[in-house]
């Protein structure tokens, strides 16, 4: 047993971990901010110098706030549900490469957490658990429209996830391996003679906007977020809840949503790769990939948030046109083409 | 589409595997996941710890009317255990029968270029098969949500 790189990975872990809730925490702030901004506001600005500590005070209010279980309620699932929901999304961290590697006191460490061989169906797995933490959660609150959206939920997340996994196939095809670390690794190559840039977005525009559209689907934000529309459904699954529960389901969104951004950053768009990365020395390297990865990763959650205070949200029927007549035939023609592409040219 | 799966496999992967799969490989591969039990063990360690903490740092105070459900704000009418459209049942079949099929062209998809083009067919012969049977499903309107 190789007791340092239990520790480097223990390190690696907590650094990891801190890093998610921080970021989770300032998305919060962020939303309110992007908010403000594109409806001419100025947002919280109270809490600290420009509201910076906006987010501790949310979060401190959330720790003293008592913690109610209705009486008419299934007691230890209600428990079970927000704890599902955030761990599935603390967990799927750890199969994403968050840079090149390091070379220190004499070692060679990943900045992965671990380089599984089947990184890819990880990912789905754990996605298709999250529904577990929203439906037991809706369903043992014993709320009508908590029901109601976490079977919205349920069902929505179940069938963006096809379309999902059809649109993964065609990136898998291409790179020959489910690991992530490979597919970010094959996009260091060059197109059209710029070094750094084979990102998958060029060789699958398709693919990717499928992939886009269900992870928005699949973090049930907006336009998709039928599950917690306040006009219909009060607060949608988690209409019982408070406290640091409350405070668990919506953290597990924000938390879902970094982590989608990472993977479509690192799925489509090269992840730590970018041009002249071949240039910078040693360790320079690995920081400068992963500085990079995290502004990639900035802009995508940015992006969420602009579509969120953009767009209007979805009718039931026209969401589910949309993800079984529209994105699924979409992808299987989009891994068709790619097969015959790849095959006959 | 079996047999020419078969017989690729046989060629290519079967063999090779067998021979190369020793026991240190085997370990080297389960050393893989380690890691990623620690971070459940961190994970769970986080999640039950805040929701133990918080259950006792807010106040608590009973009451017959207060320990009800808040549903709306106003009386509760009847119980949540209701019927719902069997609609969103149908989905979760649906999901279910065609997850299976998409995970059968993982497979496939990591294989791609050994498989070559014979395989490639043997796939566009799948995906016709899967095609017809979600044409099949839209044809008989399971998925109509308007109706």
């Amino acid at each position: 047993m190789d007791w340092f790189f239990i520790l480097e990975k223990a390190i690696l872990i907590i650094i990891l971990f801190s890093l998610t809730l921080f970021i989770a925490m300032y998305e919060t702030y962020m939303e309110r901010k992007v908010a403000a901004f594109l409806q001419d506001r100025v947002g919280p600005d109270r809490a600290g110098p420009f509201g910076i500590l906006q987010p501790l005070a949310d979060g401190g209010k959330m720790f003293f706030k008592e913690d109610f279980i209705p009486n008419s309620s299934e007691k230890w699932l209600f428990i079970l549900g927000p704890g599902i929901a955030m761990f599935t999304a603390l967990m799927t961290s750890a199969v994403i490469p968050w840079g090149t590697e390091l070379h220190l006191f004499g070692r060679t460490i990943s900045l992965q957490v671990a380089d599984v061989n089947i990184g890819v169906l990880y990912i789905m797995g754990f996605v298709s658990i999250g529904v577990y933490g929203i439906m037991i959660g809706g369903w043992s609150s014993n709320n009508k429209y908590s029901l109601m959206g976490a079977i919205r939920a349920s069902s929505q997340m179940i069938s963006y996830e096809l379309a999902m996994g059809l649109s993964l196939i065609a990136i898998v095809m291409m790179s020959g391996s489910l690991s992530l670390k490979d597919i970010a690794a094959q996009q260091s190559g060059s197109l059209m003679g710029i070094e750094g840039f084979h990102w998958n977005v060029f060789l699958q525009p398709l693919g990717f906007l499928i992939f886009l559209t269900c992870a928005f689907a699949e973090t049930n934000r907006a336009p998709f977020d039928l599950p917690e529309c306040e006009s219909e459904l009060i607060g949608g699954y988690h209409t019982e809840y408070t406290s640091m529960k409350l405070g668990f389901f919506l953290f597990a969104e924000y938390v879902n949503m970094f982590i989608s951004s990472t993977l479509i950053a690192t799925i489509y768009f090269g992840g730590y790769n970018f041009p002249g990365l071949h240039y910078l020395p040693g360790n320079w390297q690995a920081l400068a990939g992963t500085a990079v990865l995290f502004l990639k990763i900035l802009f995508f959650i940015f992006f969420y948030m602009w579509v969120r205070w953009t767009l209007p949200r979805f009718r039931y029927d026209q969401l589910m046109h949309l993800g079984w007549k529209v994105l699924i035939p979409l992808a299987v023609l989009n891994m068709l083409l790619t097969g015959a592409w790849m095959t006959w040219f | 589409m079996c047999f020419f799966m078969r017989n690729k496999f046989a060629n290519y992967h079967f063999r090779s595997t067998v021979a190369r799969v020793t026991f240190a490989a085997r370990f080297m591969e389960t050393q893989d996941y380690l890691p990623i039990v620690l971070q459940s063990m961190v994970a769970v360690g986080f999640v039950g710890l805040v929701l133990v903490v918080t259950h006792f740092l807010g106040p608590r105070r009973k009451g017959a009317v207060k320990d009800e459900n808040f549903e709306c704000g106003i009386e509760i009418q009847g119980n949540a255990r209701v019927q719902f459209s069997v609609k969103y049942f149908l989905t979760a079949i649906l999901f279910v029968l065609f997850d299976v099929e998409v995970i059968f062209f993982y497979p496939y998809a990591v294989n791609f270029k050994e498989l070559g083009s014979e395989g490639f067919i043997a796939v566009v012969m799948f995906v016709t098969f899967f095609l017809i049977g979600f044409f099949y499903v839209l044809k008989k309107g399971a998925l109509e949500w308007e109706r």
